[in-house]
């Protein structure tokens, strides 16, 4: 059970505590705006795209293969862009923040 | 003054997209929506690929929680048929209630096209729409059993993907010639032909069913040609067709699809309909398609919520599919129905990622990327912006794609002609 902050498109912060699962369902499930989630979390609509807070990034990890496939010519694509589906909300990620990137 | 009232008409992904939306958007009537499954909507592709598996998780996928829909204030209705929509009185009929609608929406999806063939009723024969569907189909397919499949499409060809992962013996009958004959190109046709015998389908094309015959061992299926397959369970992927019953009923335009203006509005401008049951005029396509695909459910339902909220509808966007069989990863942008001319990019082989880019009169209507995301999102762009790349670059493995897009994008010769 972890803390996640999502900071949407319009620059409202959305705070969910006891956060579990991926960020794209997670999202979802607290109707953060800018996340679609369209195909379901099988990284093939990239309507999740999130960029990781900096200071994050290491402890998140890379995207996968398939994943950067999807993200490399999605717009706003930065070094820190992830797709929420694909970043599975552990422990070690308590306090995490994301900005989602939205269309 | 009372609150508007909107009623929705099915509980498939449009529909969730709509009652999103319409709260995103700050609507402030009553939304009741009503399905006749016993589930809120859930999310359907998993039916045909991961839902098949019995070490799955056997929860119903819900688009959203059940707490979105009641912290939304939104009625849900479920297990609940409507019988009638009467609409001088603008009433939808639930047995002896008739439910009052400002704005009434249509998402009653689409309903098997059933085969000519005797014996589909037989117990041991499926048809895959719901998660009900779905779990029967997995609580029959156990490793031993024989399973045919009739149709290759999407459907047909998933479910066989799926029941090969649990080492049942499968049997693929298709009508037509080659495998995804409806959709996509000769070339892919017979890349997944390869792909699926060499996963150990038994693939027959160009064959007619004409009975399933039941037996004490089983059932048997019959072809035209006089040839048998016996089975344990057969499972029908034959195709949709609308589900248009309620709006013919009433009186709405109907032609292969509820006929529907850009904003999703149907010949009564208080009826809209989403989905997989509607037919609407492609800007990008310049002709009426009907689609199925979560896209383009959702796509329909933020349109109908612009439109309902008196918002300008957003422009239409590009269709776009994805299909999982074993480790292909097959991602479809555009439609390609109508094409004259296929470059292919990298090699069309097992194993490979390679690309197929569609064009008619030198215009690219769509491509279809194997194992190739990067390909399938730069021709979304592409496509999405009515620009078309030059054929010679495309087949080049040595000029990137990001050239390719780059170069495109700030091309004179790429737009329309």
């Amino acid at each position: 059970m972890s803390k996640v902050i999502f900071i949407t498109p319009e620059g409202e912060t959305v705070v969910v505590e006891n956060a579990e699962g991926n960020l794209m369902s997670i999202a979802v499930d607290h109707a953060v705006s800018g996340i679609g989630g369209d195909c379901g979390g099988v990284c093939s609509c990239a309507t999740c795209h999130v960029h990781i807070d900096p200071v994050w990034v290491d402890r998140v990890g890379p995207a996968n293969d398939i994943e950067s496939g999807m993200l490399e010519f999605t717009s706003h694509f930065c070094f820190n862009s992830r797709l929420g589906c694909q970043v599975q909300v552990t422990p070690a990620l308590d306090g995490l923040v994301v900005r989602v990137v939205g269309r | 003054m009372s609150k508007p009232q909107c009623v929705i008409i099915g509980a498939g992904h449009a529909a969730a997209e709509l009652c999103a939306s319409l709260r995103r958007l700050e609507w402030s009537g009553d939304i009741t929506l009503i399905g006749d499954e016993p589930h809120l909507p859930y999310h359907r592709p998993p039916l045909s690929k991961t839902m098949l598996d019995p070490d799955a998780e056997a929860a119903t996928p819900l688009i959203r929680s059940t707490e979105f829909y009641a912290s939304k204030g939104i009625t849900t209705l479920t297990s609940t048929s409507v019988q009638a929509i009467n609409r001088k009185a603008k009433t939808v009929q639930i047995g002896s209630l008739h439910l009052p609608y400002d704005v009434l929406v249509l998402c009653t999806g689409s309903v098997h096209r059933l085969p000519h063939i005797a014996g589909t009723n037989s117990p041991g024969v499926y048809t895959l729409r719901t998660v009900v569907d779905a779990a029967a189909i997995r609580e029959c397919a156990r490793s031993g059993l024989k399973a045919v499949i009739i149709g290759a499409g999407f459907i047909g060809l998933e479910v066989a993907a799926s029941l090969r992962k649990q080492d049942i013996k499968v049997t693929v009958l298709e009508l037509a010639p080659r495998v995804l004959a409806r959709t996509t190109s000769p070339e892919l046709s017979t890349f997944f032909e390869l792909l699926h015998r060499q996963h150990g389908v038994h693939l027959h094309t160009g064959v007619a069913v004409c009975e399933i015959r039941k037996t004490a061992d089983g059932l048997i299926v019959m072809t035209r040609d006089s040839h048998s397959f016996p089975a344990d369970i057969v499972v029908l992927g034959t195709g949709a067709a609308a589900n248009t019953a309620l709006a013919s009923q009433a009186g709405l335009a109907v032609d292969n699809g509820i006929l529907v203006d850009a904003a999703n509005r149907s010949s009564d401008p208080a009826i809209y309909a989403l989905g997989d049951c509607c037919t609407q005029m492609h800007p990008i396509y310049q002709k009426r398609l009907r689609l199925e695909s979560v896209q383009n459910a959702v796509d329909q339902a933020k349109n109908a919520a612009s439109a309902i909220t008196g918002r300008p509808v957003p422009p239409a966007p590009m269709p776009w599919f994805w299909s999982d069989q074993y480790d292909v990863r097959y991602q479809i942008a555009g439609v390609a129905s109508g094409y004259d001319e296929l470059i292919i990019r990298g090699r069309v082989a097992l194993g490979q990622s390679f690309s197929a880019w569609h064009f008619r009169q030198g215009r690219m209507l769509a491509v279809d990327a194997i194992n190739d995301p990067a390909a399938f999102v730069v021709a979304g762009k592409l496509i999405a912006a009515g620009l078309s790349p030059a054929p010679a670059m495309i087949c080049d493995s040595t000029i990137s794609l990001k050239t390719i897009l780059n170069t495109t994008l700030e091309s004179p010769d790429a737009r329309p002609r």
